[in-house]
């Protein structure tokens, strides 16, 4: 069972705001969803290789070439603040 | 021109019979009329539409038609198109206007395909009745009071409304063979790395893969033909040659061994659904094939699985939408980790707020063993069944969705049952398959139930082929909503 710290820990992790009231009713929610995911960590799987990905195929690798065309403006059209080419964020090392 | 399949709409176009901008328009039409009480669409743009339109007819004038030149379209708004608003159903997307085309978009803008609109979902593909999308819940044709499943529920909902010729979807633990059994339509989720990812909003990388939602196997056929096919964009993309899915349809199923888990038949599945599926399998029985009893003993495992594995690499996934370089930024903020974390509050909705904490616990420190690794193990029991039960038959059958669709509302509070909902979907997730749903009769409240077939990887043609076999054998496929019948 997740404590309230843990999971107020959790959010602080995920980078999520959560009001007092939110993380007693989140919770309960996590413990719930954890709970039915307990039936799964009681099966013995020793020896069975963990399956990452439907594909067992190698990672393709593609020509060390320049392929993308420069669409930074069109980028920072829909961004919430630029300036100058720029990315604005609140500001950082005081 | 609602009830037409796509060769019988292509048809129109070549004939003359009507021109793509009468077609879209009557289309935009039925779901200005239609389909406002559905909430199935999130953005429609009539310039837009009518302007890919126009420039169809050239095309059709010039003589260069492909299957899908002039044919409107609906598109899960999980699709990136370049110049529409594309929203994956949550706030903080509600603004993003993609600057790029997702490949499966560019392969409908190449065959001169039309967009018709962009189809309301579940949050980011998160949920099995499209009630957590930002833009309020789709409602099921057959009973406005219904769900029509999820994620991708306003694609089902438009196809099964005759609103939309046909729609994409994707499927990360069943989003479109769950609404196409709910709603009555025929929906398939292809082999993982069949069509390419490139531009669908990612929820889980390893399980998401995108396909369609149509009125029949045909229409099915069709449009994976258009949609799959290598992209070096995506690097899980098969490099392999895509297949010509609709000449496969007249394969017919004489001969072919159709193995059905015991597993399926239990006090899981709703009776009103049972009897419907085990008449479709006898109906296979009756055109010739062979049916057989298989086994998938690790099934019951998925649901569990799935649940650490989607929500792990959906956290992962989900850390980009930080305010920064597109989406929602909260209004006011102290500094730069309460801008995140105000952001992401305001911006995601509750399931994937759930998800994405359940991701970050089981992959964080310590915890990590105990559920993402044991997990990915279980990954491979349950991947290890299906493919010694593939050595005793070619497709397996059973149901999609263990009920008809549900009142809206009545699991909208409970988290854990609708994730247990989806255990008929889930394993082929995990394992990479293709299956399908398709329409063989009503349960409950006159509410459809939906048949899934499941192949072998990349044996879509045949799948296709004994779906197609079905319905040229019954008329389950055309039946239509009570009030969508009508011009």
């Amino acid at each position: 069972m997740l404590s309230q710290e843990q999971v107020a820990r959790i959010a602080e992790l995920a980078r999520l705001e959560l009001t007092p009231a939110e993380l007693a009713a989140v919770r309960e929610q996590l413990n719930a969803i954890l709970a039915m995911i307990d039936e799964m960590k009681a099966v013995d799987t020793t020896g069975i290789e963990p399956m990452s990905h439907p594909q067992s195929a190698m990672q393709r690798l593609r020509d060390d070439n320049a392929t993308e065309p420069d669409l930074r403006d069109a980028f920072q059209a829909i961004a919430p603040a630029i300036e100058d080419g720029l990315y604005l964020v609140p500001k950082v090392i005081e | 021109m609602h009830r037409d399949t796509l060769k019988q709409l292509a048809g129109r176009l070549a004939r003359r019979e009507a021109s793509s901008v009468e077609m879209t328009r009557y289309f935009l039409a039925r779901i200005a009329r239609l389909g406002a009480a559905l909430n199935a669409f999130i953005t429609i743009d009539e310039e837009k539409s009518l302007a890919q339109a126009r420039a169809a007819d050239q095309r059709i004038a010039r003589g260069e038609m492909a299957p899908l030149t002039g044919i409107p379209i609906a598109h899960k708004d999980l699709f990136c198109a370049k110049g529409w608003r594309t929203t994956a159903g949550s706030k903080i997307l509600g603004n993003f206007v993609s600057p790029y085309d997702a490949h499966v978009i560019e392969r409908f803008n190449e065959d001169g395909a039309v967009l018709l609109g962009k189809a309301n979902m579940d949050e980011f593909a998160m949920g099995s009745s499209n009630e957590s999308s930002y833009f309020g819940p789709v409602k099921n044709p057959w009973d406005l009071g219904a769900v029509p499943g999820g994620s991708s529920g306003g694609s089902a909902a438009a196809v099964a409304a005759r609103i939309a010729p046909a729609a994409t979807g994707t499927d990360t633990g069943g989003s479109i063979r769950q609404p196409a059994s709910f709603v009555g339509v025929s929906g398939l989720r292809p082999t993982y790395g069949r069509v390419s990812r490139y531009g669908i909003v990612a929820f889980a990388s390893s399980l998401d893969q995108a396909g369609a939602l149509g009125k029949t196997a045909e229409d099915l056929a069709i449009v994976l033909k258009t949609m799959a096919g290598f992209d070096a964009r995506d690097s899980t993309s098969a490099e392999r040659p895509v297949e010509d899915y609709p000449a496969m349809l007249g394969s017919g199923v004489k001969g072919l061994r159709i193995g059905v888990p015991r597993e399926y038949f239990n006090k899981d599945l709703a009776p009103d659904v049972a009897a419907p599926i085990r008449a479709a399998i006898d109906e296979y029985a009756k055109l010739g094939a062979r049916v057989v009893e298989v086994s998938l003993p690790n099934q019951h495992l998925s649901v569990p699985a799935y649940y650490v594995i989607a929500p792990a690499e959906a956290s992962s996934n989900l850390s980009r939408y930080d305010g920064v370089r597109y989406g929602h930024r909260a209004a006011e903020y102290t500094d730069l980790n309460d801008m995140y974390r105000r952001t992401r509050a305001q911006g995601f909705g509750a399931e994937a707020r759930r998800r994405i904490l359940v991701g970050t616990y089981v992959l964080s420190h310590g915890y990590y063993d105990a559920y993402y690794l044991q997990a990915q193990k279980i990954r491979r029991l349950v991947a290890n069944d299906f493919a010694a039960a593939f050595r005793e038959c070619d497709l397996i059958m059973g149901p999609a969705a263990p009920s008809v669709a549900y009142d809206l509302g009545a699991k909208s509070q409970d988290a854990v049952q609708m994730y247990l909902d989806d255990l008929y979907t889930i394993p082929i997730n995990l394992a990479g398959l293709p299956g399908l749903s398709i329409p063989c009769g009503f349960g409950a409240k006159g509410r459809p139930v939906g048949l899934q077939i499941v192949g072998n990887y990349f044996d879509e043609g045949r799948m296709l082929a004994a779906a197609h076999a079905y319905q040229q054998a019954t008329d389950w496929h055309t039946r239509i909503p009570p009030g969508f019948e009508k011009e």
